[in-house]
C-alpha cells in the first residue's frame, strides 16, 4: 500500500467511526443511481447505468446459432465484459485480463442462476438452432462497484431486448417483419458489501474500494432467494459479517427493486 | 453421455455413493511430492487428484510487477486435459482465469507477505483428475504446499464446499451432484482466525438455506484442516524422527 493509500485508509476508517463516509452518505447508502434504456438502437437491447460517476453501458445482440451439446433445448447466454481504455488511468489495452473475466462471469452467474431468461422459449429446432443472446457490458467511467453497475445495466438492457420473429418454410428459417419480447422470468439485483476495519459499506466507490480489504456481492431475486455470490479482495471477512453481509444485500435489493419498478 | 440422474438422495437419505448429507469424501494428503519445488503437495479427494507446488519467494518476472511493501502472489490453476470426460482444450479457459484470481485471493490473507519485498511466491494447481469441487481441493492442497515451502502463514487455509441437492443442503457436492443440484457454495477459511477468505456461490438458495450451507461448509473446513496438519505432521515428524535417531547412531 502507497503511503497515500494508508492515509487515506485512516481518514476512511475514521469516518466509517462516525457513520459517515468521504462522499457524505452512510453506511448503507448508494450512490445517485440513473438508470437509461435503448439507447442503442443498433443492438437488440441496450441500456446505461451511471452509479455516481461510474458509467456502464450494456448493449445485447440476440443471432442465431447452434446450441451446446449438453443443453439442446436451451438457448445460449454469453456475457463478456470490456474495460474501455479509457474509463480509467490504470486500464490498458488488450485482451480480456482477470479483473474484465471475473466481472463478466459474475454478470453472467447472477442472470444465469437466477434463471432470469426463459432460454428453453429460445429453441428454433432443438438441437440445430437457437437464439443467442450476446450480453456485452462497456464500461465506460470506473469510479467503483462496476459489479453492481454492470448486473443492473445488463438486467435492464436484457428487459428492454426485442427480437425478430421468425416461422419455418420448409426446413428454412425465415425472419419475418416484427419484433417479441425476449422471454423473462426473473429481474436479479446485485449488492455488493465492501469491508473496512470492521465496518460493511455498500456500493463502495473508487477510494473506498482502493482501501477496502474485501468485497463480497450478492445476486438477489424477487422471491429474496440468493442466486449467486462472490467474494473478492485480498482480504477475509468473518463468518457473522457473511451473514450479516447477506441481510443488507436482500435488503438493499428490496429498496432498489421498489425504485426500479421490477 | 450421463443421463441426469432422477433421485440424488434415496428414502434412506442416501446420495449417489452412498454418503450422508453431512459427510465428506474420501481425503488423503500428501506433503512433498514435487522434488523440485520449494514446496509441494499431491490430494485426493474423492475422485479428485491434484497437484499444488510453490516456488519462491524468488526474483519477480516481469520486474515491473514487483512491490515495494510486499512480495507479489501469482497463482494459476489449471486442469488437465484429460481430467474430465470431454477433452479441454489447455489453453487457460475463462473459468480457470476466474478461479486462479478467488483462489490466489483466498490464500493471500494467509501470507505474511510483507516478509518478502520485492519478490514473488508462485503457487501452481495441476488439477489432473476432477470430479467436483476441484477449487477447494486445489486451495487445500496449495495451503499444504505454501506451508511445505516454510514461507510463514497466519493459519492454514481450508476449504470445502456445500450445496443443495434435491431440496437437501448437503457437504461436498461432488459432479455429478453439482451438475444436477440446484445450488453450489464453495467456503475457503483460516479455520484458527475464523475468517471466511473464499465464498462463491451459483444456484438458488433462501436466506436460511444459505446460512445453513455456510455453515455446513465451515464445519467441513475444520475436517479438511486436521486431516492437513496430519498430512505435514506426517511429513515432518518422520523427518525429525529420523534426524534424532542419526544423531544417537553418531553419539554412540
Amino acid at each position: 500500500m502507497s503511503i497515500i493509500t494508508k492515509i487515506k485508509r485512516k481518514q476512511i476508517e475514521q469516518l466509517l467511526e462516525k457513520d459517515t463516509r468521504l462522499d457524505g452518505r452512510g453506511l448503507l447508502e448508494h450512490r445517485e443511481m440513473k438508470l437509461e434504456q435503448g439507447l442503442i438502437e443498433r443492438a437488440e437491447g441496450s441500456a446505461r447505468v451511471l452509479l455516481g460517476k461510474t458509467e456502464v453501458v450494456v448493449g445485447i445482440k440476440v443471432e442465431m446459432g447452434k446450441p451446446f451439446s449438453d443443453t439442446p433445448n436451451e438457448g445460449v447466454l454469453t456475457v463478456n465484459a470490456e474495460l474501455v481504455p479509457f474509463a480509467s488511468p490504470d486500464y490498458e489495452p488488450g485482451p480480456p485480463d482477470e479483473n474484465s473475466i471475473e466481472l463478466a462471469r459474475v454478470v453472467d452467474r447472477g442472470i444465469r442462476e437466477s434463471k432470469m431468461i426463459d432460454t428453453e422459449k429460445l429453441v428454433i429446432e432443438p438441437g440445430k438452432n437457437v437464439f443467442i443472446v450476446f450480453v456485452d457490458v462497456y464500461v465506460l467511467n470506473y469510479d467503483g462497484n462496476l459489479i453492481d453497475a454492470s448486473a443492473l445495466a445488463a438486467v435492464a438492457a436484457l428487459s428492454n431486448t426485442k427480437m425478430s420473429k421468425y416461422e419455418i418454410e420448409e426446413g428454412e428459417v425465415k425472419i419475418r417483419s416484427g419484433y417479441e419480447q425476449l422471454p423473462l422470468k426473473k429481474h436479479p439485483i446485485t449488492v455488493t458489501c465492501a469491508k473496512i476495519g470492521n465496518k460493511l459499506i455498500v456500493d463502495p466507490w473508487v477510494e473506498e474500494e482502493r482501501v477496502a480489504d474485501a468485497r463480497i456481492s450478492f445476486a438477489i431475486d424477487e422471491d429474496d432467494n440468493i442466486c449467486a455470490i462472490q467474494k473478492g479482495g485480498r482480504g477475509y471477512f468473518e463468518p457473522s459479517q457473511v451473514f450479516e453481509a447477506a441481510k443488507i444485500a436482500k435488503e438493499k435489493a428490496k429498496e432498489l427493486r421498489k425504485k426500479l419498478n421490477w | 453421455m450421463n443421463e441426469k440422474p432422477e433421485k440424488l438422495i434415496d428414502k434412506k437419505g442416501l446420495r449417489l455413493d452412498g454418503r450422508k448429507p453431512d459427510e465428506l469424501r474420501p481425503l488423503k494428503m500428501e506433503v512433498g511430492v514435487i522434488s523440485n519445488a520449494n514446496g509441494s503437495a499431491y490430494i485426493e479427494w474423492g475422485k479428485n487428484k491434484i497437484i499444488a507446488a510453490v516456488y519462491g519467494p524468488r526474483e519477480v518476472h516481469p520486474k515491473h510487477l514487483a512491490l515495494q511493501d510486499r512480495t507479489v502472489l501469482k497463482c494459476r490453476y489449471h486442469m488437465a486435459s484429460f481430467s474430465v470426460q470431454e477433452r479441454k482444450s489447455p489453453a487457460p479457459s475463462r473459468r480457470e482465469i476466474e478461479l486462479s484470481k478467488v483462489i490466489r485471493e483466498s490464500l493471500e490473507p494467509a501470507i505474511f507477505m510483507e516478509y518478502y519485498p520485492r519478490t514473488m511466491i508462485d503457487v501452481t494447481i495441476e488439477v489432473l483428475q476432477a470430479d467436483g469441487g476441484t477449487r477447494c481441493a486445489g486451495i487445500t492442497a496449495a495451503a499444504l504446499a505454501l506451508a511445505d515451502s516454510g514461507i510463514p502463514m497466519r493459519d492454514l487455509v481450508a476449504a470445502c464446499a456445500a450445496g443443495k441437492i434435491d431440496n437437501t443442503v448437503v457437504l461436498d457436492l461432488f459432479d455429478t451432484e453439482d451438475k444436477a443440484g440446484s445450488a453450489d457454495v464453495p467456503v475457503a477459511m483460516m479455520p484458527n482466525l475464523n475468517a471466511v477468505t473464499l465464498l462463491q456461490m451459483d444456484g438458488i438458495l433462501t436466506h436460511e438455506e444459505f446460512e445453513k450451507a455456510v455453515n455446513m461448509a465451515m464445519a467441513g473446513c475444520k475436517t479438511v484442516y486436521a486431516i492437513q496438519k496430519e498430512a505435514l505432521k506426517t511429513k515432518y515428524v518422520t523427518t525429525k524422527g529420523e534426524e534424532e535417531s542419526k544423531e544417537e547412531e553418531a553419539e554412540e
